[in-house]
């Protein structure tokens, strides 16, 4: 009974921003501009254009949380074998750049990429050909791998440090080398972190705008800007709505097939 | 028998701690030998520079004539069971036992015949495809034991493996284990802290104190004839007391002149004597060679613990017969019973004890 009137405050929030909002999105994405019922807003992601920036978030969005999970995977290894005054450094630095808005972050990118930006000034001082990186895919993969791999890596390194030393010393008195026993041990029982820091990563990589809009120009369309352009330019919350519906159900579809491999995945081995 | 492990002049520390310092010792083929020491004294720092999980700052290990000093654990013929198990636990118990097998590309029918057998080894027949977490902590100890020595090791390190259990699991284990030795007839290295494991299950014993070696013997060297006080100490309860050899054969304790027969310590030399509890002799008022007053009893099931206060000494006393508290007795011990020690002429000759 106590202990569920110091829930109250958090419920009240939870309806008041979380649950009415939610129902808000339903109701637009649901109805046309009379009020009448229609699934008109949520078949439209079949249309070229819509399916065309859908497809290519997933794309992008794979390709970032790949790359994190290469970049993070050995850094949290390594961060895991140091003594404790050494990680605090590294992981300080690692943190350093969270602490600066991501906004600014993202401007900053895009001022070293830009045409005449700082990289292609130190190029051309070298007498080097100028790159074209700005407006690219690239240059969105590039923000997204930048402004989430602490997201990879703090997941992976926690679920690392969870592994009893002994464990893996257990793996090579039973004769495993080193690679086996990453392979067979490490690996397997570090895939809880793996998953968090993927969840982490891909969803709000598939669902930003503001990397696409900084550093993809008006030039490379990704659903977060789609449906961003129908609330703020266009004004069709009732096609935002409907196209953000379809964004959630994508992730849902994807956590549950997450969820339920990792289930499996507790009960075999390699 | 031959030397099967010989530990050459290992030195180790951590940091600016001295773990080890110039240490030998060899094992021999199909001993059950025990490294016995406090926390802190290298016990389980030599198990690891055995198994390769440390290497030493100085000195060899010999494996059967070959230096594995530089080996990685996965070279050496030798397996460990872990203190706290260490299963693998994203494997079922048939997988854990497996891992070794599976890494040396056995045959199917060949991993398959050898889980079961393990299982029968260790009494958890059927237990293949249960989860470690499902385990008790007994049966997971067991498992981690089956998992060692399906890889046939000519060696098994065993560190503290019942330090985790509870007493009555923990006695059982003992004998299982002695039981394990013999049938496999390979040779055991194990570590405890409790002194009661390493005489029930040791062939030979090996004391260890802040990294040096006390005493090597079996366990009746090592408790009827403790070589130095902190051995004397650690073994069991004892009564070590500050005596005086005045001549060969004869002690002077407390004032009073005890016949003993140990021979060779020169004249008039002071000399550390100790006398286990069961060894003390109580009788009637006014018998024997000391006269007490007892001080407290306990009951302990076979026997009853007295302390008796005699010539400004609290004697610690094991005896069938029972004295009540304030009874005056007398007090005499069979000169077989008393163990002369020479005194450590400084606190670090202490430590350091015998190391040949």
């Amino acid at each position: 009974m106590n202990k569920k009137t110091l829930a109250f405050p958090y419920v009240l929030w939870a309806a008041a921003f979380i649950v009415i909002p939610l129902c808000m999105v339903f109701y637009y994405g649901m109805t046309d501009t009379t009020g009448a019922f229609t699934l008109e807003n949520i078949i439209t992601i079949a249309t070229a254009e819509h399916a065309k920036a859908l497809l290519l978030s997933i794309e992008l969005s794979f390709v970032s949380t790949l790359i994190c999970f290469l970049l993070a995977y050995p850094l949290a290894m390594i961060l895991t074998n140091m003594n404790v005054s050494q990680h605090s450094f590294i992981v300080l630095i690692f943190i350093l750049p969270m602490w600066m808005n991501f906004l600014l972050r993202t401007l900053a990118w895009q001022t070293l990429l830009e045409k005449t930006g700082v990289i292609n000034s130190i190029l051309g001082f070298l007498h080097l050909p100028a790159l074209e990186i700005i407006n690219t895919p690239g240059a969105i993969v590039l923000g997204m791998v930048y402004n989430f791999l602490p997201f990879m890596v703090l997941p992976i390194y926690n679920a690392l440090t969870k592994i009893d030393n002994n464990v893996i010393n257990a793996a090579r008195d039973l004769g495993a080398n080193g690679v086996q026993t990453f392979f067979r041990v490490t690996l397997p029982l570090s895939v809880p972190g793996i998953i968090s820091g993927v969840t982490m990563v891909f969803i709000p990589a598939l669902t930003t705008f503001v990397i696409s809009t900084l550093l993809g120009g008006s030039k490379i369309l990704l659903i977060g800007n789609v449906i961003e352009q129908e609330f703020t330019q266009t004004g069709n919350w009732h096609l935002g709505s409907g196209l953000s519906i379809v964004l959630m159900i994508f992730i849902i579809v994807n956590m549950v097939i997450e969820a339920i491999s990792d289930r499996e995945g507790e009960h075999t081995s390699l | 028998m031959h030397k099967l492990i010989d530990l050459q002049h290992i030195s180790k520390a951590f940091d600016s701690n001295i773990v080890l310092d110039d240490m030998n010792l060899y094992i021999r083929e199909n001993e059950f030998l025990t490294l016995l020491g406090p926390s802190g004294c290298g016990k389980t720092t030599t198990l690891r520079i055995i198994g390769g999980f440390e290497n030493p700052d100085r000195g060899k290990v010999i494996f059967d004539g070959t230096d594995i000093t530089a080996f990685p654990p996965n070279k050496r013929q030798l397996n460990t069971v872990f203190q706290k198990y260490a299963l693998f636990p994203h494997m079922n118990i048939g997988e854990n036992i497996a891992f070794g097998l599976r890494i040396k590309n056995k045959p199917k029918a060949y991993i398959q015949d050898k889980i079961r057998y393990a299982l029968k080894l260790v009494n958890l027949d059927g237990y293949e495809k249960r989860m470690p977490d499902s385990l008790s902590g007994g049966q997971q100890q067991r498992i981690a034991i089956a998992r060692a020595i399906v890889n046939e090791p000519k060696v098994l390190l065993l560190d503290e493996p019942l330090g985790a259990l509870d007493l009555k699991l923990r006695q059982d284990m003992q004998y299982e284990l002695i039981r394990l030795k013999n049938e496999l007839g390979i040779t055991f290295i194990y570590v405890t802290h409790d002194q009661e494991e390493a005489l029930t299950m040791s062939d030979t014993i090996v004391v260890m104190n802040q990294g040096y070696i006390q005493q090597i013997g079996t366990p009746e060297m090592i408790y009827n004839e403790p070589e130095n006080a902190f051995v004397a100490d650690f073994i069991g309860d004892s009564n070590i007391i500050d005596g005086i050899m005045i001549q060969d054969r004869l002690v002077e304790i407390l004032g009073v002149r005890f016949p003993c027969v140990d021979s060779g310590f020169g004249e008039n030399k002071p000399v550390d004597v100790v006398i286990r509890p069961e060894d003390v002799e109580l009788t009637t008022s006014g018998a024997g060679i000391l006269q007490g007053t007892v001080s407290h009893i306990i009951f302990k099931g076979v026997h009853y613990e007295m302390e008796v206060m005699a010539n400004g000494f609290e004697w610690l006393v094991q005896s069938t017969r029972m004295f009540p508290v304030g009874t005056q007795v007398g007090l005499s011990v069979d000169p077989y019973n008393i163990q002369i020690m020479n005194k450590p002429a400084s606190e670090d000759e202490e430590a350091i004890g015998v190391n040949e």
